[in-house]
């Protein structure tokens, strides 16, 4: 009976890819003049949300975001700042979830959402070159070119395109998300990477509201092959709004019968010195899966939870 | 009940009163969204299949099946027999439930049968048989070369494939799960 495991080896090649994308990612971001910062995994208060589930560890949590640590770097003025961290969430196992995955955050000063979204189509096209990949990625087997426009629709435009009714109404009706997994989702980012812009504010309770349209929240997703890579947007920084918004999901939460966090104060206390500001979180697995055309997460980590 | 987190592939669920197995399971979390848990249904009585999505709240009755040790009896042409080793109790099931099985059943062989209730909705065979080979050719001599397998028939009626030095009257194992030759069995 040998002792070498075999199963572990073989992931070599995508194991060896995942690091020069790493190496990539710094140099993207070092080169645009951001500085990489860590902070705590485990912390006293993870930012409220409904559908977000942080595990306990010892007398506090483990992160389901570095979000509100950044927030505070930028509120200090640290100008722009990247980070690249391990990210918690509880119960979200599949095919394109861990419950322990790696996270790249990236957070801008004195900017909105669409600076994030130059970002992102900047950083996927530097890896790819670092690769010696010929601007086009393999997800799930479809080819997606990356050079070219990318495709880009709002998610009203999206819901009347696909879902059969407006995205209000499937707020309304509380089908919005099984619209988005089932028919919306499956439509995006076919041949191109696609950026999902402006969600409804209910949706966007992180994110600045658009200036002159109140019902939508500068907040957008990036998509390929129905794969959904990052999630970014214009910040809140009204202290009053963002209390309001988090005691909105905490009371959500206890009323689905979860775990209630206790508010985030140092981080509300320390947001009014937080100039205008963009964030997103991109999921670093999937980044990773899209350059080795892995099917899987399993493919691209070193070991999961059941392998351990 | 089951939660929605418990679904996975090869779980068995009451929907509609009856048992279904998820052979295919897809988990789904929309950023910052609820988790959508879709799966492939198969009804265990019927065998339609069909696709349904779930979400984090809905629960689930777990199907209510039970496996009976059982012991192959006879066939009479239209139903199989089967006897409870320990109550005695006989079941019939049909040619189609049967299904590919029949190929092995011998007498007395030790069997599992799914029960839904009080009825018999799937068979389970042990992994290896020992049976007779009652008609092949007779073992080639010499020319090995060429005659590496070849057909032979077993106590069943079955056909399979085997070694050429096989002779009728032999015990040989085969693998229920694949239908394939495994070894000469001394008896």
């Amino acid at each position: 009976m040998t002792c070498f495991n075999a199963s572990l080896a073989a992931k070599r090649e995508a194991l060896v890819t995942r690091a020069r994308i790493v190496q990539s990612i710094r140099a993207f971001f070092v080169g645009g003049g951001f500085l990489e910062v860590e902070t705590p995994v485990l912390i006293p208060a993870p930012a409220p949300e409904v559908n977000i589930d942080a595990p306990r560890s010892g007398g506090g949590y483990l992160q389901t975001s570095p979000e509100l640590a950044m927030k505070r770097l930028l509120a200090a003025g640290y100008g722009n700042v990247f980070q690249l961290c391990r990210c918690f969430r509880s119960e979200e196992r599949g095919r394109r979830h861990l419950p322990e995955f790696a996270m790249l955050e990236w957070y801008r000063s004195n900017a909105d959402y669409n600076a994030l979204m130059t970002d992102a189509r900047g950083l996927l096209n530097h890896v790819a070159t670092e690769l010696g990949l010929d601007e086009s990625v393999e997800v799930f087997g479809r080819k997606i070119a990356l050079a070219q426009p990318w495709e880009e629709l709002t998610v009203e435009e999206a819901f009347e395109r696909y879902a059969g009714m407006s995205a209000g109404e499937a707020i309304e009706k509380g089908v919005f998300d099984l619209l988005m997994v089932e028919r919306v989702e499956p439509n995006l980012g076919l041949s191109s990477p696609c950026i999902l812009r402006d969600y409804p504010a209910p949706l966007a309770s992180l994110a600045r509201l658009k200036p002159g349209n109140p019902k939508v929240g500068e907040r957008f997703e990036l998509y390929l092959n129905g794969l959904e890579l990052a999630n970014g947007y214009s910040e809140l920084t009204d202290p009053d709004e963002q209390r309001a918004r988090f005691t909105d999901e905490i009371l959500a939460r206890r009323a689905a019968g979860k775990e209630v966090y206790p508010m985030p104060e140092r981080f509300l206390a320390e947001l009014p010195a937080m100039p205008p500001a963009a964030g997103i979180a991109l999921g670093l697995d999937r980044l990773v899966m899209i350059f080795t055309g892995a099917c899987s997460i399993d493919e691209v980590v070193a070991f999961t939870p059941e392998e351990l | 009940m089951y939660k929605a987190s418990d679904l996975k592939k090869g779980l068995k669920i009451e929907l509609d009163g009856e048992p279904h197995i998820i052979f295919g399971f897809e988990f789904s979390k929309p950023g910052k969204g609820q988790a959508i848990y879709k799966c492939r249904l198969r009804n265990m009585i019927t065998g339609t299949q069909f696709d349904r999505s779930y979400r984090s709240g809905d629960s689930f009755k777990p199907a209510a099946l039970e496996e009976r040790d059982m012991q192959y009896l006879y066939n009479d042409g239209t139903f199989y027999t089967f006897m409870d080793v320990k109550t005695y109790d006989q079941i019939n099931m049909t040619e189609t439930q049967v299904g590919d099985a029949k190929d092995y059943l011998l007498d007395n062989l030790d069997v599992q049968i799914l029960m839904w209730g009080e009825k018999p909705i799937g068979l389970t065979l042990p992994n290896f048989i020992n049976v007779r080979v009652v008609k092949t050719e007779p073992a080639a001599r010499g020319d090995t070369a060429t005659n590496v397998t070849k057909p032979v028939t077993i106590q069943t009626g079955y056909t399979l494939q085997g070694p050429s030095f096989i002779e009728e009257g032999e015990l040989i194992q085969v693998d229920t799960r694949t239908g394939e030759y495994v070894t000469r069995v001394k008896g």
